[in-house]
């Protein structure tokens, strides 16, 4: 193949050399709030998914009433409600297991007044006023009290959108900065080239040819930027995802990523690449059609 | 082919360096544009090649008005203009094969075609082996006959040189001088700017003179 020289010595420019290393930052950064994001919006709808058609009563453990018989009547009660497709009472070790965490396991809980917790499942498509079925209910069974975990649920999900939008905008943001960066770079380039900009255009070159040429190097340049970006990226989240498969697994549900996850993180270094040149070429354009 | 008319020229708010120039340029023609240093060649040359624009009065180029022609059709005009700039105006990064290739890279004519007409004309100008050097190890001839060569490569229906023979001796300047007339001869219109008195006594062509921006056409005798 015949090789064609740059009529613009483009690559030797010291206005583009800081490029690389801004975008490489920028898409490490990119990376990380997107993951982030991907990850929360992932785990909270993992919480709703798991919750979802599910309810449970509590029967508090009150001196002088035992509670065994309340904790027996009020699944009765429950599975005679209709709506209700399943109700079971939660042996007193499955309750204990659960505050686990929280008080450790060195037999405290054993002396522990618990509760007794039934686990209801609704039957899906159903309305059920839990209102009136919390007002029955406590009728009948003297402390019993239904946790209705959808108010929690709506709260997670409205704190999930927020953080998400959060981080779009963190990319946005970033976004704007690379533009940024790129048209000051690019106008250096073109103050740095004026003359030889000026014989090219005498000569018959259309503005397209000066600018093919610009935005041809800030692609390299934003590449070179974006693939060390991704690899960084990539380190810190496999750094991240061991450090949390390491913490108890009752705090974090795991995530694991899907393929509509991967693919919009792996566009990103993609994107910022042809933010770049896209960025180049309009500000050739502009700046030319000002120039004569 | 051209045509000045009342066209006067200035550089941002200073006076006008160009008053009231008039003439018309037939194709197939020859003209010198003398006067002395500072009388306003360059700028006229400016005007002629699209570099500047008149402060006022019109130019017609290859039966396009000037001042209404689209900004993206002046390429097109550019194409069909070749021009020997005063000072070259090569690019320093680029071999002189490459400084000659310019005109054909950016009209898109296919690499095999242009290295092989490039090396044609310039070991025509006499540059065989020269042709890989950058124009810092050039003299100042060999880089006026790669200017030359960049001017003449694309077969440019109009031929503006400033100032040509400035940087060589008589004798190449006249060898030099030779090379327009033969394009000349097969239908290139062409204009020289000198204030070389005798290649004007040499070639006797139909000279421009300027004086204080205002310009005199004379023909030789015996023309
Ligand atoms: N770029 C410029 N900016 C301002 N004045 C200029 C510029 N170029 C030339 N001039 C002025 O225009 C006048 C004509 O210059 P020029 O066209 O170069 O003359 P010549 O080529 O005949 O020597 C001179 O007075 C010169 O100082
Ligand atoms: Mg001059």
């Amino acid at each position: 193949m015949l090789r064609r020289p740059s009529d613009l010595q483009l690559d030797r420019d010291p206005s583009g050399r800081f490029l690389p290393f801004a975008v490489t930052l920028m898409v490490f950064l990119a990376m990380l709030a997107t993951a982030a994001a991907l990850a929360l919006s992932q785990s909270a709808l993992g919480f709703q998914h798991g919750l979802e058609g599910r309810l449970t009563v509590q029967i508090a453990d009150e001196p002088g009433s035992s509670l065994a018989p309340r904790s027996g009547r009020a699944a009765e009660l429950l599975r005679q409600t209709p709506g209700i497709a399943r109700a079971e009472e939660m042996p007193r070790e499955a309750v204990a297991a659960l505050l686990q965490p929280w008080l450790g396991r060195d037999g405290l809980t054993r002396e522990l007044p618990l509760p007794a917790l039934i686990d209801i499942e609704l039957t899906p498509g159903m309305a059920v006023d839990l209102d009136a079925l919390q007002a029955h209910l406590a009728d009948a069974v003297p402390g019993a009290r239904i946790d209705d975990p959808r108010p929690w649920l709506d709260r997670l999900s409205r704190i999930a959108v927020l953080l998400e939008g959060l981080a779009l905008a963190i990319v946005a943001a970033i976004g704007l900065a690379t533009v940024a960066m790129v048209v000051f770079a690019t106008r250096a380039g073109l103050a740095a080239h004026r003359d030889v900009i000026e014989v090219l255009h005498l000569i018959g070159a259309r503005d397209a040819y000066i600018a093919r040429q610009f935005q041809a190097h800030a692609l390299r340049l934003a590449l070179r930027g974006a693939l060390a970006g991704t690899a960084l990226a990539a380190l810190a989240l496999f750094a991240i995802g061991r450090a949390a498969a390491q913490l108890d697994a009752a705090l974090l549900p795991p995530v694991e990523f899907g393929p509509l996850s991967w693919a919009t993180l792996v566009a990103l270094p993609l994107v910022a690449s042809l933010l770049a040149t896209v960025t180049a070429r309009l500000t050739v354009l502009g700046a030319l059609r000002r120039m004569t | 082919m051209v045509r000045f008319q009342n066209v006067g020229m200035r550089y941002g708010l200073g006076p006008e360096v160009l008053r009231d120039v008039s003439f018309e340029l037939e194709p197939g023609s020859f003209h010198f544009l003398t006067g002395p240093s500072g009388a306003g060649k360059s700028s006229l040359l400016k005007l002629l090649f699209l570099a500047h624009r008149p402060s006022r009065g019109l130019i017609g180029l290859f039966g396009h008005d000037l001042a209404t022609i689209r900004r993206d059709k002046l390429p097109e005009l550019r194409r069909r203009i070749g021009v020997v700039f005063q000072e070259f105006r090569l690019i320093e990064h680029l071999s002189a094969l490459d400084n000659v290739a310019l005109p054909l890279r950016i009209a898109g004519v296919p690499e095999q075609q242009v290295k092989d007409h490039c090396a044609e004309l310039l070991t025509w100008v006499g540059l065989a082996d020269r042709m890989q050097a950058r124009p810092a190890t050039l003299s100042g001839g060999e880089k006026q006959r790669v200017a030359i060569a960049r001017a003449v490569i694309n077969r440019p229906s109009l031929l503006l040189a400033d100032e040509p023979t400035g940087n060589v001796d008589p004798e190449m300047g006249q060898r030099l001088l030779h090379l327009f007339v033969e394009l000349n001869k097969i239908g290139t219109t062409i204009v020289i700017a000198t204030h070389d008195a005798h290649l004007l006594q040499t070639f006797r062509k139909p000279v421009m003179t300027l004086a204080n921006g205002e310009l005199v056409v004379r023909r030789p005798r015996g023309e």
